[in-house]
């Protein structure tokens, strides 16, 4: 056997001499494995920043929803009867030790009136212990008060994208007035930036109001249930279950189930939350991800096709190697090596484009991209075997070729 | 000990149910430093002998020595090697890569002789000097003439300095000119001792050989030695073809 390199300068200038043929055969490489590297990788990301998200929400908090788990209650109590009433979060959060804060969270979609503009966002009626919860800061101003809660208070607490739509950018919104639903609420604290939530939404384009506010004139009719989930977080990460625990027995207790009764709420940590969205994508990713391998090996048959047209193309060149002394194993390795060198630099492009096509998506639709070197790494192992695997039967044929019937081949 | 040595070789080939023989029991001993010529008909089985006495292609039956090896018992690897080192094959049909520089269808015995690229280049752009071809070095096949391109075939058969060079009709896809200079050139290739047997039609081309071998329907009907080729056809042509 000549040596690798020499096999592999032998290998370069055959692909050189066609490179058109070479390109549109490593096309089939490159847009496999640019497939495999975009699909996993923005699966990577959407997993990442999911858990990221969900752990600036806070690690420690549990979601209280009206409804049994089996009647939906795990969408935010939609379509299901309310049963929380205003009494059980007062006494999740005054007689259970593993809570720390408990706080409902109403939201509607609606249009926020400014002097100058109008702004269709989601407004939120809450009480102060949710930004706590939340671990949210207030940039500017101040916050909702107990006062204003309790007073129902026409007060209104505003993230910045609403303060940018509403008031433009060179306005202290603090102090300025917004009217939702025809009443007018003073603006009186501005939250510090939060970006894009697990879902990509941008929870910066929120109105937070008292809740009692909320329920008077935006949601109408008073109502002794909450609608929405409530928030509750929990002393510390060990605390979760425990808060659960509690949080069960004593609605259970407060709505008079008996021991044969379904729970009319359900709770659900953020670690489960995180595990069932990461879980979901994972899916998502794996059937990507499989898609994409197969057009990686569709991309090595046609390695294979190519290889074995070069082959009879290439009988007369053979059989002049085989007459000057080349052994059956120069031959072998010359259109193996020429093989894999296709795969590789498909491999490789692929590599490149793959990234480069993520990362355009990324920015184009606000994902998140996360390369994974093992990823890569397998993508280039896997382009580098299809070209070996479909290289061999080609280069076995043109090994095994009879020196005369080579050179008498036209 | 000859170098070259048939023993009641025959070569059949199958086409259906027919079967005819191309080369038919033929014995044949050649020693080292002959000049051989090959004469005979079209069809007469000369290419057929030149095939297997390059190891290009297998005896159906009989015996080929080379250099005192049975050719039979050598693997395929074998004989690679011995295509490599111990012959160099000239085709009428030149039979160079095609894309490929002089130089670099030279050197191409000397890869497969694992000869390391530097010293493969000396020696391709010496093999190309004996052939008059050094200028040419960096031309490709199809911006050669005949004539130059199979000076460069000559060139690639010598490199490897095989003691045997086998031609089948080198001079047949030239003009007279032409063929004689290409004449001159393997002539002058024995001086130095190496062992040449080829093919031709033409009597004149012939007349270069110290022996003359004549077959007819697969067997050597004829085998005579003659005088030194005339010195005159030898050097009336100048080294351009
Ligand atoms: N591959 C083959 N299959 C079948 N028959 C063949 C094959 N090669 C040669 N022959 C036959 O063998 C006989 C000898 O052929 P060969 O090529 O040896 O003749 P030759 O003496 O070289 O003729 P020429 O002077 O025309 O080159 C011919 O009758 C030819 O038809
Ligand atoms: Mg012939």
């Amino acid at each position: 056997m000549i040596s690798p390199t020499e096999t592999l300068w032998l290998a370069l200038r055959a692909l050189r001499r066609n490179t058109l043929r070479s390109g549109l055969t490593a096309l089939g490489i490159i847009i496999g494995v640019a497939a495999v590297i975009c699909m996993v990788s923005i699966g990577e990301g959407a997993k990442s920043r999911i858990r990221t998200q969900i752990e600036a929400t806070g690690t420690n908090v549990v979601l209280l929803f009206s409804g049994s788990s089996s009647s939906g209650g795990m969408r935010g109590g939609m379509g299901s009867q309310p049963t929380i009433t205003w009494e059980d979060v007062r006494a999740i959060q005054a007689e259970l030790p593993a809570v720390r804060a408990a706080a409902p969270l109403s939201r509607t979609s609606t249009q926020a009136i400014s002097e100058t503009s109008t702004w269709t966002t989601t407004v939120y009626g809450t009480t102060p212990e949710y930004f706590t919860i939340r671990n949210w800061a207030i940039e500017r101003g101040s916050g909702l008060t107990a006062s204003d809660q309790a007073g129902a208070a026409k007060n209104a607490v505003i993230g910045w994208t609403v303060a940018d739509k509403l008031f433009g950018s060179g306005v202290d919104p603090v102090g300025q007035v917004i009217r939702i639903r025809n009443a007018p609420y003073n603006v009186v604290g501005v939250l510090a930036k939060k970006g894009q939530g697990g879902m990509g939404e941008d929870q910066d384009d929120a109105i937070f109001v008292p809740v009692s506010a909320f329920q008077a004139r935006i949601q109408g009719g008073l109502s002794q249930f909450v609608r929405g989930p409530v928030y509750v977080s929990a002393v510390s990460t060990e605390a979760i279950e425990p808060a659960r625990a509690q949080i069960a027995s004593l609605l259970r207790e407060r709505h008079r189930l008996g021991p044969d009764q379904e729970d009319d709420f359900s709770t659900v940590s953020m670690a489960e939350m995180t595990g069932t969205l990461t879980s979901a994508t994972q899916t998502l990713t794996t059937l990507l991800a499989s898609i994409a391998f197969v057009s990686l090996l569709v991309g090595g048959i046609g390695v294979m096709n190519i290889m074995l047209v070069s082959v009879t193309e290439r009988t007369h060149e053979i059989g002049i190697r085989m007459a000057v002394g080349a052994q059956p194993g120069d031959i072998l390795a010359q259109f193996l090596i020429e093989a894999l060198t296709l795969a590789a630099i498909g491999g490789a492009i692929g590599v490149l484009l793959g990234i480069g096509v993520g990362q355009l998506l990324a920015s184009r639709f606000g994902w998140s991209l996360a390369v994974r070197t093992d990823i890569v790494a397998i993508a280039l192992l896997v382009s580098a075997g299809v070209g070996v695997l479909f290289g061999l039967y080609p280069a076995r044929k043109a090994s095994r070729l009879d020196p005369i019937e080579a050179l008498r081949y036209e | 000990m000859p170098l070259i040595e048939l023993e009641q070789v025959t070569r059949l080939y199958r086409s259906g149910d027919t079967e005819f023989a191309a080369l038919r029991a033929v014995d044949l001993a050649v020693e080292a430093g002959e000049f051989v010529a090959i004469t005979g008909s079209s069809g007469s089985g000369k290419s057929t002998m030149m095939n297997i006495l390059g190891c290009l292609d297998t005896p159906s039956s009989g015996h080929y020595r080379l250099d005192g090896r049975d050719v039979a018992r050598l693997s395929r690897v074998e004989l690679a090697a011995v295509r490599n080192r111990t012959i160099g094959f000239v085709f009428q049909s030149f039979n160079l890569l095609p894309r490929t520089s002089a130089a670099e269808n030279v050197e191409l015995p000397l890869i497969y002789a694992r000869v390391p690229p530097a010293e493969r280049r000396r020696r391709a752009l010496d093999a190309l000097e004996r052939v008059g071809l050094a200028q040419r070095s960096s031309h490709q096949p199809s911006q050669l003439s005949g004539g130059q391109q199979q000076r460069v075939a000559i060139a690639r058969a010598l490199v490897t300095r095989p003691p045997l060079i086998l031609a089948d009709e080198p001079t047949g896809n030239l003009d007279s000119a032409t063929s004689l200079d290409i004449m001159t050139l393997l002539a002058g290739l024995r001086a130095s001792g190496i062992t040449i047997v080829f093919v031709t039609h033409e009597p004149d081309i012939a007349a270069f050989a110290a022996r003359r071998l004549t077959m007819r329907d697969g067997v050597i009907v004829d085998d005579r030695r003659q005088a030194a080729p005339p010195a005159a056809a030898a050097t009336t042509h100048g080294a351009s073809a």
